[in-house]
């Protein structure tokens, strides 16, 4: 039983931003609160992985879909970076989370009718 | 053998709390219901136990001399160091980022405490300190100076934020005054915290 793989939708280069949802409840999720809403760069496709929002509440035959690592200027995500501009931080980031840059904001799938 | 000093009774650090009680509890379960044997589970706490930095710094000094090696490790880091060194990371994949005179790299893990431990060994207590976790993305550089570790403010600094399946080490640069030397005697000066990212190598003293 191998569950289908999702193709990605994001290539290397590609301008994404974070979804800007806040769901409540039982939930376990792999995407900081900082970086939501952010935009930054594909890094690379990491490859494709099970859903851990699934996996942490026993469904483990669910799709695997693609993982990014999306780089972010750091002067970009904190308004009051104290470093140098130039600096960087790249996080992994999993599809679903992710909406080409510049596309209206997304309030969401799951972003809490329940 | 005689106990020559005085001091408390060494036992148990007082009454199970409620996640050692959890811990207990899903063990008996998992070994009740046949899921791992309590013998499996002594076996790969004592293969982790087994794993230090040692096993990470190899695979830095193969790295530093061995450009062939080195360009593989970067584009695929778990298949390389599992076929050319046979040291198997037991994680999805790791993410080899390399340290040059325009960028240096550090690596946490804000959402728990994710570490490469089969090249590593397991996590010093500061990595998975709140302090190191949450003041790593916002100030990197106050986070590397409190380290010892000054980065000059024309070199990029780039955090990974190591929030899902892949795991990281950092190929810091290797010092000036160590070009070839053989491999083993720069494994030797690779130290742990070089490898996470907060401190650079030093030739030997």
């Amino acid at each position: 039983m191998s569950a289908p793989h999702v193709p990605p939708r994001f290539g290397p280069g590609d301008a994404v931003t974070v979804s800007s949802r806040f769901p409540t409840g039982r939930r376990h999720l792999r995407t900081p609160f900082y970086i939501r809403g952010k935009t930054g760069e594909v890094e690379r496709v990491c490859g494709a992985y099970r859903n851990p929002e699934e996996l942490a509440f026993g469904t483990y035959d669910g799709a695997r879909i693609p993982l990014y690592r999306v780089r972010f200027d750091q002067a970009h995500v904190w308004d009051d970076y104290a470093g140098s501009p130039a600096d960087t931080i790249d996080i992994e980031i999993y599809e679903t989370w992710l909406e080409p840059a510049g596309s209206p904001a997304h309030g969401g799938d799951d972003s809490d009718a329940a | 053998m005689p106990h020559d000093h005085d001091h408390a009774p060494i036992e148990a650090d007082g009454p199970q709390g409620y996640y050692q009680h959890l811990a207990a509890a899903t063990r008996s379960l998992l070994i009740e219901k046949g899921v791992f044997s309590a013998g499996d589970m002594r076996a790969m706490i004592e293969k982790i136990d087994e794993r230090s930095p040692a096993v990470g710094a190899r695979i830095v000094a193969r790295a530093w001399t061995d450009a062939a090696f080195k360009e593989r490790l970067l584009a695929q880091g778990k298949k390389t160091m599992k076929e050319e060194m046979d040291i198997d990371p037991v994680v999805a994949d790791i993410v080899v980022v390399e340290n040059t005179a325009d960028v240096h790299n550090m690596v946490v893990c804000t959402l728990c405490s994710c570490y490469p431990v089969f090249i590593l060994g397991r996590p010093p207590d500061w990595y998975k300190s709140y302090a190191y976790r949450s003041r790593t993305v916002r100030d990197p550089r106050g986070v590397l100076r409190e380290f010892g570790t000054e980065i000059d403010p024309g070199r990029e600094v780039r955090v990974h934020d190591s929030t899902a399946d892949m795991r990281y080490l950092v190929l810091p640069m290797q010092p000036e005054g160590t070009e070839g030397w053989p491999e083993e005697m720069l494994a030797e000066i690779v130290t742990r915290d070089t490898m996470v990212g907060v401190a650079e190598v030093q030739a030997a003293v």
